[in-house]
C-alpha cells in the first residue's frame, strides 16, 4: 500500500508531522503562561510534580485507536482541537439544585468550571475535626498542608505517567475535593461532590480528587459532572484518587451528566488494604464523548471490590467504560456488573479487566456486562478479559448484547399496555438489577426515574 | 333406573347430535365474537385452515383438541399475537373488527388472554405491572386512573379470589414462580382487568388437583352474564370445575366437532383419535 503511494509521488518526503503535534504545542503554552502567572505562588513541590505530568503528557500524546486501552474509541474529537483551561464564571444555587441527578442530604461541594465555590457549597457541619471528617478543597488543602501529606500521596495512586488523560490533569487542574475520613469514624451522611461546567466553548476544567478513608472507616461519596449550559463542547478531564485504609468502607457513586455536546473523561484510581470494602457506581448519561476508568488494585488480603454501572446513549453518544481490577492479594473478591441501553446511533464500549497475580490464591472474581440495544443502528464492543497467574481462584466473565424481548413485549400489550409504554418498562426491567445494588436508596430511586424517563420513543 | 320403552344408546345419539347441530339457532344471547372462515399461519404455515365459532354474552366455550390441533394459535390470533398473519376470513368482536386492532386496544376492549406460558419479566414489580395495565385500560375508556393507595384496596380484594399471598405483589411479574402461581396470577390479572371476553390458553395444564381448584374457582366467580370465556383445554378435567356451554373439537386447524358439555367427557372416554375417525 505504502509502495503505491510512493510511486505515486503522494507520500511526503519528510516524516508526517506527529498526530496532534499542534495541540501538544498548545497546551504546552497555555502550562507555561499558567505557570508564571496563575500557579505561580504553588508549592515547589507542586510546580515539579506538574511539570514531570506535562513532560509526560508531551511524551505520550493522545491515544490513538492503535493504542489496546482505547481501541473502540477515537479521541479525535478531543484531540483534533485544543481546549484550553476555563475560565471562572458563576452559577446560582438554584440553577445546581434543578441540575442535580438526586437530591441528598449532606455536605456538598461545587466546583465550577473546576474552581471551587465556596457559595454554593455546605460543608460546615461535618468538617468539625471531633467528627473525624474533613471536606476541604484541594486547592485548600495545599495551602494547608503542613504535614505534608499531599505532597507525600498526590499522584501516589493515579500516577500522572499513567495515561495522557491523567498526566494532562496533573499539569494542569486547579481544585478539587479532598475528602478524609478518620480512623473509625462514620460518615452518616453523602458527602456530595458537583462539578458544573459553563458554556465556555472548547474549554477544559480538570477536576482532581483525592480520598482517604483511614482504618475503618465508613464514608459513601457521590461525585457529579454536570453541565450549566446551553450545548457547548467543553471538556472534563477528571482524576480521583482513593486510598482505602485496612477494614475501610467506601461507597462511590460517580454520575455523568454532562452537556450532550460535551467530553467527558473521567479516572477514578484506588488503592484498597486488607478487609477494606471499596463500591462503585458509574452512572454515565450525557456527553457527545465519554470515557469512564475505574481502576482498583486489592493490595491487602480480603480487601473487596464492588464495580458497578449503567450507561445510557442515544442520537450519536459514544459511552466507553474501562475497569481494571487487579488482585494482588489472597482472598479477595471483586463483583461486577456493567450494564448498557443504547438507541439511536449510539455507540457502546466496556471494556473490563480482572489480572491476577500469582499469589492472590482463593481470588473470587465475577464480571459481567450486558447490553440492550434499542435500536438497529445503535452499536457496542465489549471485552471483558480475565488474566489469570494463580492456579487456586473462582473467576467468571461473560457478555451479552440483545434486543427487547419480544414476547414480553405482547404480554405487556396484551395486558392493555401500549408498545411505547411497554418498551419503557421493559427497558427499565433491564436496568433494574443493577441500580437495585446501589446501597443508597435515594439515589437508586433517582436513578430508576431517570432510565424510565430516557428512553420514550 | 331403566326406562321400560326408553330409547337405545343409538337413538340417543341421534337425537344429543340433532341437538347440537340445533344449538346455534335456538341461542338468544348478544352477540360477544363472530369467528367466520378464520385461517392464519405462522413463518408461513398455516395452522388455522377455516375456523367458525360464535361466543354470546354470558357463555362459556370450551375448545379442545389434540397437540398441533391450532387451539393456542387461535388463542394467540384472538389476542393480536404479532407473529401470527390472518390470510383469510373475519373476527368480529362486539360489532366490530378485532383484527385490525393492536394487541393493547384488543385489551382495552376487553379481550383478555390467559397465557399457557406466562412471561417472566424481572424487574418490574407485580403491583406495578398489574398496575400499568389497570390504569391504561381505565385510561382508554376515559376513566380516572387509580392511585397507588386506592389499587392497593382492589388489589387485596381480588387476591382473596385466587389463595394468593399479598408478598406476591412485590415480587417481580411470574419470576420465579411456581407453575401454580404463574396461572393463579393470570386470574388474577384477569379478575383485576375484568374482561369481556377471557380466553385462557391451557390454564389447566401442569396444574395439581387443588391449583387447579383455585383456579377454576376464580374463573366461576369471574363469570357474569355480560360477559364470555374460552377455554382452550386439552383434557376434559379443568370442565368438571367449569362447566360450558358448548364444547368444540379441533383438529388440524378446524372445528370438526361441536356439542355440549358431555362432549367433553366422550372426548376423555374414547380419545381424540375418535374424532380423527369420525370426522374423516
Amino acid at each position: 500500500m505504502s509502495d503505491v503511494l510512493t510511486t505515486a509521488g503522494d507520500a511526503p518526503a519528510i516524516a508526517a508531522p506527529l498526530p496532534h503535534a499542534e495541540s501538544l504545542a498548545a497546551y504546552r503554552a497555555d502550562f507555561d503562561r499558567l505557570a508564571s502567572t496563575d500557579l505561580r505562588s504553588e508549592p515547589q513541590w507542586l510546580a515539579h510534580f506538574r511539570g514531570d505530568a506535562m513532560r509526560s503528557f508531551e511524551a505520550l500524546g493522545f491515544p490513538t485507536m492503535r493504542d489496546e486501552d482505547w481501541h473502540f474509541t477515537s479521541v479525535a474529537p478531543i484531540a483534533d482541537r485544543v481546549f484550553h483551561p476555563a475560565l471562572p464564571a458563576s452559577v446560582s444555587r438554584a440553577a445546581i439544585a434543578e441540575l442535580l441527578v438526586a437530591r441528598l442530604a449532606g455536605p456538598m461541594l461545587v466546583f465550577v468550571n473546576g474552581r471551587y465555590a465556596s457559595e454554593l457549597s455546605s460543608v460546615a457541619a461535618t468538617t468539625a475535626s471531633d467528627s473525624g471528617v474533613s471536606i476541604q478543597s484541594l486547592a485548600a488543602a495545599i495551602r494547608d498542608d503542613q504535614a505534608g501529606t499531599l505532597s507525600r500521596r498526590l499522584g501516589d495512586v493515579a500516577s500522572p505517567d499513567s495515561s495522557a488523560f491523567t498526566a494532562l490533569n496533573s499539569a494542569f487542574f486547579r481544585d478539587g475535593a479532598v475528602v478524609r475520613i478518620g480512623p473509625n469514624a462514620v460518615a452518616h451522611e453523602p458527602i456530595q461532590l458537583v462539578f458544573v461546567t459553563t458554556d465556555a466553548e472548547a474549554t477544559a476544567s480538570h477536576p482532581r480528587n483525592f480520598i482517604i478513608a483511614e482504618r475503618h472507616s465508613q464514608a459513601t461519596v457521590v461525585e457529579s459532572y454536570l453541565s450549566a449550559a446551553t450545548p457547548a463542547a467543553y471538556l472534563t478531564n477528571a482524576v480521583t484518587e482513593v486510598v482505602l485504609a485496612e477494614g475501610a468502607r467506601l461507597s462511590h457513586y460517580k454520575l455523568q451528566s454532562e452537556s450532550i455536546k460535551g467530553y467527558h473523561v473521567g479516572t477514578i484510581q484506588v488503592r484498597q488494604a486488607a478487609n477494606s470494602y471499596y463500591e462503585s457506581f458509574s452512572f454515565a448519561t450525557g456527553a457527545a464523548l465519554s470515557r469512564t476508568n475505574v481502576y482498583t488494585i486489592l493490595e491487602g488480603d480480603a480487601a473487596e471490590s464492588v464495580m458497578n454501572g449503567l450507561y445510557l446513549a442515544d442520537g450519536s453518544q459514544h459511552v466507553d467504560h474501562q475497569t481494571f481490577v487487579e488482585h494482588v492479594a489472597p482472598n479477595c473478591p471483586s463483583h461486577e456488573l456493567y450494564k448498557g441501553i443504547l438507541d439511536g446511533r449510539s455507540h457502546g464500549v466496556f471494556n473490563g479487566k480482572v489480572y491476577v497475580h500469582p499469589e492472590a490464591q482463593k481470588t473470587d472474581g465475577k464480571q459481567s456486562n450486558n447490553n440492550l440495544l434499542l435500536s438497529e443502528h445503535a452499536r457496542v464492543d465489549t471485552k471483558p478479559q480475565l488474566e489469570i497467574f494463580a492456579d487456586d481462584v473462582k473467576c467468571t466473565h461473560g457478555a451479552t448484547v440483545g434486543r427487547l424481548d419480544e414476547t414480553a413485549l405482547f404480554y405487556l400489550r396484551s395486558r392493555g399496555i401500549g408498545m411505547s409504554v411497554a418498551r419503557r418498562l421493559l427497558t427499565y426491567a433491564f436496568a433494574a438489577d443493577v441500580l437495585e445494588r446501589l446501597e443508597l436508596a435515594p439515589l437508586k430511586e433517582a436513578l430508576e426515574a431517570r432510565v424510565l424517563e430516557r428512553f420514550t420513543a | 333406573m331403566t326406562l321400560p320403552h326408553g330409547p337405545d344408546s343409538s337413538q340417543r345419539c341421534v337425537a344429543f347430535c340433532v341437538s347440537v347441530l340445533l344449538w346455534p339457532s335456538i341461542k338468544q344471547g348478544i352477540s360477544v365474537l363472530e369467528i367466520r372462515n378464520l385461517h392464519a399461519t405462522i413463518a408461513g404455515k398455516e395452522i388455522l385452515k377455516g375456523i367458525d365459532l360464535s361466543v354470546a354474552e354470558g357463555e362459556v366455550h370450551a375448545v379442545m383438541g389434540p397437540n398441533g390441533s391450532g387451539k393456542s394459535t387461535l388463542a394467540q390470533v384472538l389476542a393480536g399475537h404479532p407473529a401470527y398473519e390472518v390470510t383469510e376470513g373475519t373476527v368480529t368482536y362486539d360489532g366490530r373488527n378485532l383484527l385490525e386492532l393492536d394487541p393493547e386496544v384488543r385489551a382495552q376492549r376487553g379481550i383478555f388472554l390467559a397465557f399457557q406460558y406466562p412471561v417472566e419479566i424481572p424487574g418490574v414489580t407485580n403491583a406495578y405491572f398489574l398496575r400499568s395495565a389497570f390504569n391504561e385500560i381505565r385510561k382508554a375508556k376515559g376513566l380516572e386512573e387509580l392511585d397507588p393507595l386506592e389499587f392497593l384496596d382492589l388489589m387485596e380484594e381480588k387476591m382473596k379470589l385466587v389463595d394468593m399471598d399479598a408478598s406476591m405483589l412485590n415480587r417481580s411479574v411470574n419470576t420465579g414462580f411456581s407453575g401454580g402461581e404463574k396461572k393463579r396470577n393470570e386470574i388474577l390479572q384477569m379478575a383485576v382487568l375484568s374482561p369481556r371476553l377471557a380466553i385462557l390458553d391451557e390454564t389447566d395444564s401442569g396444574l395439581d388437583i387443588d391449583a387447579l381448584r383455585i383456579v377454576a374457582e376464580g374463573v366461576n366467580k369471574l363469570r357474569r352474564p355480560d360477559n364470555a370465556t374460552i377455554l382452550v383445554t386439552h383434557y376434559q378435567r379443568l370442565l368438571n370445575h367449569i362447566i360450558p356451554d358448548q364444547v368444540h373439537v379441533l383438529a388440524a386447524g378446524r372445528i370438526v366437532m361441536s356439542g355440549g358439555k358431555d362432549l367433553a367427557l366422550e372426548l376423555e372416554e374414547k380419545g381424540y383419535d375418535w374424532i380423527a375417525g369420525a370426522a374423516a
